[in-house]
């Protein structure tokens, strides 16, 4: 009897599954520990000064009533906006459903900063729009979205897509024989609605409002534009001020507030899954998806309804946005012989910080995006195939730096990489570097999510052959695995581009001279007075964003249904 | 080409213990078919064997390889067999000629005689020239030939096969069937073929292995399978057997005995080295059972089903004593019995099989 011969191929194996753990630890874990660690013990030192000081000043709680107001009529606006227009899309037939969402959740897909200064283009005194049409109120008068009812508005416009994507896939999945046995029971349809649908809805209701309200209570590029020149200060915007203000000194501080967001929006989650938690949602049947509902002569004035609310949540501000980056200076009325195109050479060839910041941001945006492609795919075997009991674990974690605000692992980030690398003696910060461990952070799980549905599409057996051949674990990886998985893994690496490439939130902590991004760019224009240059590199991320979204849909037929959310 | 030990192996999944101490061993190029029911382990067998699961207790060995025991575990990669999935797993990302090729391309073999060895491969399973297609513009025929000759161009020292022929109509499996023999015969491979279906299993197999519940019941040729089951379960499963209830069996040598059927006596065959005994099973099949006259030696029966089978009619007859069994025979047409007749069964002479009983060879 011969003896078990050696397994070169297990090394492979555990090398590789201990340098994912790895990187996911560094990238997840890390970071809200260091947070733990700053917030309780400033310096290394364990003291709850730092913390008490910040929880006991009356700021801190203005800041924090503020952000409970705005992200509260945020959620507000976005889940009734959001379920009533999903409500119709899913259920009636109504007609170019696909144009229509594509527009619809285009919104989620411009930056928060780039719809906060569209809008203030639309309404203020400067407006072009305004202005041809003889509307705009005289130069100097307060624009009306500095204030807590613009910031409320701003945020239910950009997160409703949010609750209707979610709500969308719960209609999607409810079998049409639930609807069809009321009908035969003789229900109206309101009596339908209210006591079928609406009740098996609830899970995608709350979930898409506990998102909405994650997503409202973190986000910093509205409340920035909206509530600093209003004085009107929310928690985020409170840290941007103390960090901008102080510097590192106050370093525990923020630590302290980034942790008071993220307990608020932990609360959100979890108020969320003790609620659907409560009682069995569970649809038991799957078949095709309803959709019974025939609108008859009130079909028109649905979609006329449906295409004015696509009018003022996309065309209108978007409209603002790309006259004001025609006009030669502020205030100036736009007309044929005004109109210029001399803000987009400006951003473009003349100013440094903008030309630097359009390669930075590239460059970022592109990196996260192949970095994290590369490490989901070896992940999502792991965890999909193999089902690592560890990584399972791990995978949680994943989540988090995404759940939580942004400004939370930004202050983490800055925490980590303010003093130099142990060994190395590099200090990353006030480089390029930490925004890019700050994106490959916060943006993993965009990456990962997809690459995890393409290996539920994928039959194992197709690796398994592969294994039979003779082919090494990184073999296969390379020749088989990725092949099959790669256009999932290619859409979650778009979604990290987009949203890295339109992304302020982490930047604007993390920046310094030469390491501007786009966000911080149309950002400091912006607060410089300069909203003709902010509107032109804003108008160009769109357009940079919109041929990507575009792109895709092109390619739509390969990658797995659920996975873009701009694809009906 | 090496031949196959499996040695007392038992694979839990949690509690449920999928297979339980089973042993098995295929000869060089032996064909050897794995029969049972769904879910009776018979995939979880091939995936032990294949090196994909560990295994909880005892050995595989290829050739004199120990490759599972619960010390060690050589990783499939470097087991050399081949495998024919259900699904034929073809890579969709690859055209035929490099599916074919892909373990040669593992193996680092230079192109010029990849391509050769490619050629060579779809020649034998008859789709030379199909190199260039992809497996989405094939038939399921084709599909399935491409697996064959993706599994054989490696030169593998075993051939797995998981129920190749399940996702194939009825016409393309006879097709196939021929295929698969020609195939073996060619190659000369040991092959482990899976199968649920008997007929596909008896036509192929040099011996074949009854599985139940995890356990191997009989590993036998078709034929002895078939006449000579070693067990009331191998006996009831193949071929539709019945099961009756034997007394005062009373071996005469040369593998035939006399015994007693519902008091009547009778001959049949039985082991060689089968003792006398009180009790034990009869197996026989619709084909064993004859109607006797109406003064004939049998037992008495009552009809409960006539069913019409062209040129001939299936009888289901309930024996008429206490917890009568219900027996099936074949009659020629015309016939004149109707639901509801008694008639008059007999066993053929020396048609029938006592069933070695656990213990019943030893005289009680
Ligand atoms: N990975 C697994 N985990 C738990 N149970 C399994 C697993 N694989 C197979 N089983 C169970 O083991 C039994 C045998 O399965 P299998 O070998 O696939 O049967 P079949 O004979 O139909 O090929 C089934 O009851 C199945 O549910
Ligand atoms: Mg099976």
């Amino acid at each position: 009897m011969n003896l078990v011969a050696n397994t070169s191929g297990r090394r492979q194996d555990r090398a590789l599954f201990a340098a994912l753990c790895v990187v996911v630890a560094l990238l997840s874990l890390m970071p809200l520990a260091r947070l733990l660690l700053e917030a309780f013990a400033p310096g290394g030192v364990p003291s709850l000064k730092a913390f008490f000081a910040t929880l006991g000043s009356a700021n801190t709680w203005t800041a924090t009533r503020n952000s409970l107001e705005t992200a509260i009529g945020g959620t507000a606006i976005a889940v009734i906006l959001g379920s009533v227009v999903a409500l119709v899309v899913a259920l009636t037939d109504m007609r170019g459903r696909n144009a229509f969402v594509l527009c619809f959740v285009l919104p989620l897909m411009i930056a928060p900063q780039v719809t906060a200064l569209a809008w203030l283009q639309v309404v203020g005194p400067a407006s072009p729009l305004l202005k041809l049409l003889g509307l705009a109120p005289p130069i100097g008068t307060r624009n009306p979205l500095y204030s807590r009812e613009g910031i409320i508005l701003l945020l239910g416009i950009q997160y409703a897509p949010l609750v209707f994507l979610t709500l969308r896939a719960g209609l999607r999945s409810l079998p049409r024989e639930l609807i069809e046995a009321a009908r035969a029971a003789g229900a109206s349809r309101a009596f339908i609605l209210r006591t079928v649908i609406l009740p098996l809805m609830t899970p995608g209701l709350v979930a898409g409002t506990a998102l909405a309200f994650v997503s409202s209570i973190g986000n910093f590029g509205i409340p920035a534009f909206l509530g600093i020149p209003g004085r009107y200060v929310v928690l985020p915007t409170l840290i941007y001020q103390r960090l901008s203000g102080l510097g590192p000194s106050v370093l525990s501080e923020v630590a302290v507030l980034s942790m008071l967001i993220g307990v608020i929006a932990m609360a959100g989650i979890i108020l969320q899954d003790v609620m659907v938690r409560r009682r069995d949602f569970r649809i038991t049947t799957t078949s095709i998806a309803a959709r019974p509902f025939t609108l008859g002569r009130w079909r028109l004035p649905v979609e006329a309804g449906l295409w004015a609310v696509a009018l003022i949540v996309l065309v209108l501000p978007m409209a603002g946005l790309f006259l004001t980056s025609l006009v030669p200076a502020y205030g100036v009325p736009l007309n044929a012989t005004t109109a210029t195109l001399n803000n987009y050479t400006f951003v473009l060839l003349e100013h440094a910080a903008a030309k630097r910041a359009f390669a930075n941001s590239f460059s970022l945006s592109a990196s996260a995006a192949v970095v994290i492609m590369l490490v989901s795919v070896p992940l999502g075997y792991f965890l999909v195939w193999r089902r690592s009991p560890l990584l399972r674990a791990l995978n949680v974690l994943v989540e988090l730096p995404y759940a939580l605000p942004g400004v939370v692992l930004a202050i983490a980030a800055i925490l980590i990489f303010l003093k130099p690398l142990p060994i190395l003696g590099v200090s990353l910060y006030g480089t390029v570097w930490i925004i890019l461990f700050a994106y490959l952070a916060r943006f993993l799980v965009l990456g990962l999510r997809p690459a995890i549905s393409g290996y539920h599409q994928v039959d194992r057996a197709l690796e398994e052959a592969a294994q039979v051949a003779g082919a090494g674990l990184v073999y296969r990886l390379r020749t088989v695995i990725f092949p099959l998985v790669a256009p999932a893994a290619t859409a979650g690496a778009l979604l990290v581009f987009l949203t890295a490439f339109n992304e302020l939130t982490v930047s604007a902590l993390l920046w310094s001279s030469g390491s501007e991004t786009l966000g911080v760019i149309v950002f400091s224009f912006e607060q410089g007075g300069d909203s003709n240059y902010a509107a032109a590199v804003a108008v160009l991320t769109v357009l940079v964003t919109l041929a990507l979204m575009l792109t895709t849909l092109a390619l739509s037929k390969r990658i797995p249904p659920g996975v873009l959310p701009w694809r009906d | 080409m090496a031949r196959l030990t499996i040695e007392t192996v038992t694979k839990d999944f949690g509690s449920f213990k999928a297979l339980d101490r089973v042993s098995l061993d295929a000869a060089d190029g032996e064909f050897i078919a794995v029969l049972g029911p769904s879910g009776c382990g018979k995939t979880t067998l091939l995936r032990l064997i294949a090196g994909f699961d560990e295994v909880a207790s005892g050995t595989i060995r290829i050739g004199e390889t120990v490759v599972s025991s619960p010390a060690g575990h050589v990783a499939t990669e470097l087991r050399r067999v081949g495998i024919v999935f259900q699904n034929y797993a073809l890579w969709p990302h690859m055209t035929v000629a490099e599916n074919v090729g892909y373990s040669l391309r593992v193996a680092g073999v230079a192109t010029a005689e990849r391509n050769r060895r490619v050629e060579e491969a779809l020649m034998l399973v008859d789709l030379g020239g199909f190199g260039d297609r992809r497996p989405a513009n094939l038939s399921g025929g084709q599909r399935q030939r491409v697996a064959l000759a993706r599994c054989l161009v490696a030169a593998p020292s075993l051939v797995l096969l998981d129920e190749p022929l399940a996702n194939l109509d009825v016409h393309l499996r006879a097709a196939m069937e021929d295929e698969f023999a020609a195939f073996h015969r060619r190659t000369g491979n040991t092959m482990i073929y899976i199968t649920h279906d008997q007929a596909e299993a008896m036509a192929l197999a040099d011996r074949i292995a009854v599985m139940d519940h995890g356990r191997l019941l009989q590993l036998a040729t078709p034929s002895e399978l078939f006449r000579e089951p070693a067990n009331a379960m191998v006996a009831s499963f193949i071929g539709h057997g019945m099961v009756l209830p034997l007394t005062d069996i009373l071996p005469e040598g040369d593998g035939r005995a006399r015994a007693r059927l519902f008091g009547r006596e009778l001959t049949l065959r039985c082991a060689r080295d089968q003792r006398a005994a009180r009790q034990g099973d009869l197996c026989v099949r619709a084909g064993d059972l004859t109607l006797a006259g109406a003064d004939g030696d049998g037992l008495a029966c009552r009809v409960t089903r006539v069913v019409y089978r062209g040129g001939l009619f299936r009888l289901e007859a309930v024996v008429e004593a206490e917890g009568g069994p219900t027996l099936s025979l074949d009659v020629p047409e015309p016939t004149s019995v109707a639901v509801g007749d008694a008639v008059t069964i007999a066993v053929k002479p020396g048609r029938g099989w006592a069933i070695p009983t656990a213990g019943g060879r030893d005289a009680s």
